[in-house]
């Protein structure tokens, strides 16, 4: 069983003025496996400042991990050069959060639909070009001739994300790097466009990597989540077990504050502490929100095995057997 | 300021829900608002009518372009070209403000009514400290007020807003999102305003911080026994937060109710559908959106406008407006399937 994508001990530091004084752990010890054979839905969750756009930066190959290194079908990314290259940016899809910000207004939808096809030679006549552009819309659930043609302004927010995703699907990926493609959308689209994605693992073997803070949405997907706390694991594993138990006080908290559409579930009582600013200590990230905090919480907490299908980095589970990072991938469900 | 005292007043006394006794603070009638395009006219408010009592909190539900900031706007007068008020009156504690003098509009806003737009946290001043935005809106409406005085308000409106007092002599860039946010909130009850206007005020943050701006309103509006409404599409957050729900359609008040009946015993079908589509964990993989697309404004459906989406549509829908009727209990609906049960007023 080949691995599609392989991240090894990735850490990203952003560091500012040339002596280094003031350096960012934006991503810290990252390991992480997806099998090539088992496409799965698997969600990165985390507050703003938690590392989950700089993973996606990373997978897409927009900047490289200062250690660390990230494999495409066994080949390390940024030494990836011409047909590897052409293949993995054919492969490695991206859908963004903002349906808005996306396209250019002075050209129809046509246009971002015509250019990853001549890009990459997809069709040899514009017969089939229009062919295989209706069948992507087809699929996300669009009826083509209600969108080709149009410009961007004439749709609405859901139609554009929609056709985010069939400009992706039309390259026939193995990955999409899905970053918050439903927080810019009414609620009453969200649904379309979820099912959209799923649809797009479960009928075409795409695997997907949902990023977004928001864990509704993520339960309804995904089938593994990774929780992100400023740049380093808090817990993960299955995602029933983590949303509906969940360990770490930070999933806790995150848990505790989804506004749930439901008057017999009310937000928890517990306090909540502002974040400091600046640089982290060494220990753990979440140590000085965390009601829990202990002494040897200035260490940084190693990840501890729950069960089979979760982890968690927190010392309040000391006791339980220590997982090395690189095996976090074992956790996670597909 | 005299924040503590206010905070005594509405702990004692929280409006009820049907006040039929209490005059309400904010009455809204038959507003209407028309947007002029080159394509034609848009009617983006329709006979808006609603009412608010002191100390209550009313969530503005509804797709987007269904009128929910045009709503906001109107009642700020702050509608531009090509779009016009039409019509109806907007009262706010016994002032009618539609037909208030320019200048007299003005000083009303903020000191009666305010407003936190959508994303206001990208509408502080880069170039200028906090402190000078907040004291530029004092000035603005109390002349003559010492400085002293002016800056003691400002430090306990942030203080309110759980901001260090220290956020006075920053700039935006040096504050987070969610801090940014509550600097805006902290601007809006400086005057302390008889009603707060909040446009989707968490919809860029995340959940965490989320919860702290809305448990930030909910103190600051107890505080100072303000209404509140609450634009915004996530249901979630108006079961968490408001007393009362309205829901938009195409530019009409299709339905208000108490949280409690529109989240148990939705009665309009565009209502039913919205709750339905609701994600929760039992249902789990299962994804219901409402079908159909919302209608534009500039070639409304005829009839009430959600017929071409309705299960229950009839023939009556498809020709007559239904009117926003009261029901027994004090709820109001505009559908045609209720007709029996309204109460004839």
């Amino acid at each position: 069983m080949s691995n599609l994508l392989e991240l090894r001990n990735v850490t990203k530091v952003y560091s500012r003025g040339v002596i280094n004084a003031n350096a960012t752990i934006a991503l810290q010890d990252i390991s992480l496996t997806l099998k090539e054979d088992e496409p799965t839905i698997m969600t990165v969750a985390g507050e703003s400042g938690s590392g989950k756009t700089t993973l996606a930066m990373l997978l897409l190959g927009f900047i490289t991990p200062t250690t660390g290194e990230i494999l495409y079908r066994g080949k390390n990314i940024t030494t990836l050069r011409g047909k590897d290259k052409l293949a993995y940016r054919r492969e490695v899809q991206a859908v963004f959060q903002d349906p808005f910000a996306v396209f250019n207004p002075f050209y129809t939808v046509d246009h971002l639909l015509t250019v990853p096809i001549k890009q990459f030679k997809l069709a040899r006549t514009k017969a089939e070009a229009r062919k295989k552009m209706e069948e992507a819309l087809t699929a996300v659930g669009l009826r083509p001739e209600d969108v080709l043609g149009r410009f961007p302004h004439q749709l609405s927010g859901g139609q554009r994300q929609r056709i985010n995703v069939a400009r992706a699907l039309l390259l026939k990926p193995r990955l999409l790097i899905a970053d918050e493609p439903v927080s810019m959308v009414d609620a009453s689209l969200r649904a379309n466009i979820l099912e959209t994605l799923r649809n797009l693992q479960r009928d075409h073997g795409v695997s997907i990597i949902y990023i977004t803070h928001d864990l509704t949405t993520a339960y309804h997907i995904a089938k593994s989540i990774i929780v992100l706390y400023r740049g380093g694991v808090m817990e993960a594993g299955d995602v029933d077990t983590v949303i509906k138990e969940p360990q770490h006080p930070y999933t806790k908290l995150l848990v505790d504050s989804i506004p749930w559409p439901d008057l017999n579930r009310r937000w928890g009582e517990q306090q909540i502490k502002v974040r400091e600013g600046g640089g982290r200590s060494h220990g753990c990230p979440f140590m000085s929100r965390c009601p829990a905090a202990m002494e040897i919480c200035k260490t940084q907490p190693p990840l501890y095995e729950l069960n089979s299908h979760h982890t968690a980095s927190c010392y309040l589970y000391s006791q339980q057997p220590e997982v090395v990072r690189e095996r976090l991938s074992a956790f996670l469900p597909s | 300021m005299n924040l503590a005292t206010a905070d005594n007043q509405a702990g004692t006394r929280r409006a009820p829900f049907a006040a039929g006794t209490q005059t309400p603070v904010l009455k809204v009638e038959n507003l209407e608002v028309t947007y002029y395009t080159d394509l034609g006219r848009a009617k983006a408010l329709d006979d808006v009518s609603f009412d608010l009592h002191a100390g209550q909190k009313l969530g503005m539900v509804g797709e987007s372009g269904s009128g929910k900031s045009t709503l906001a706007l109107a009642m700020m007068r702050m509608i531009k070209q090509p779009g016009r008020i039409e019509g109806g009156t907007v009262t706010i504690d016994g002032t009618e403000l539609m037909g208030l003098k320019d200048e007299d509009m003005r000083k009303a806003r903020l000191s009666k009514i305010a407003y936190i737009p959508q994303g206001a946290m990208n509408s502080l001043n880069p170039v200028t400290r906090i402190g000078e935005q907040m004291v530029d809106a004092v000035k603005s409406h109390l002349n003559g007020q010492s400085r002293a005085a002016i800056h003691e308000r400002c430090i306990h409106a942030l203080k309110s807003v759980d901001l260090d007092p220290a956020v006075f002599r920053m700039y935006a860039h040096e504050l987070s999102g969610g801090m940014k946010q509550r600097v805006c909130i902290a601007i809006g009850i400086l005057l302390e305003p008889k009603v707060i206007i909040c446009d989707e005020p968490t919809s860029a943050l995340d959940v965490v911080t989320q919860r702290q701006v809305m448990e930030t309103i909910d103190r600051v509006q107890k505080q100072i026994n303000a209404a509140v409404i609450l634009i915004g599409h996530d249901m979630g957050l108006m079961a968490q937060f408001v007393d009362k729900v309205a829901v938009m359609y195409a530019g009409r008040l299709v339905e208000i109710s108490t949280v409690r009946e529109m989240f148990t015993e939705p009665k309009h079908p565009y209502a039913q559908a919205l709750i339905s589509s609701l994600p929760n964990l039992d249902n789990k993989g299962v994804f219901q959106g409402i079908p159909g697309l919302a209608p534009s404004l500039l070639r409304l459906p005829s009839g009430c406008a959600f017929h071409p989406r309705c299960p229950y549509a009839s023939d009556r829908s498809r020709s007559e407006k239904p009117k926003l009727k009261a029901l027994p209990g004090g709820r109001m609906v505009a559908c045609h399937l209720y007709d029996q049960d309204a109460l004839n007023v």
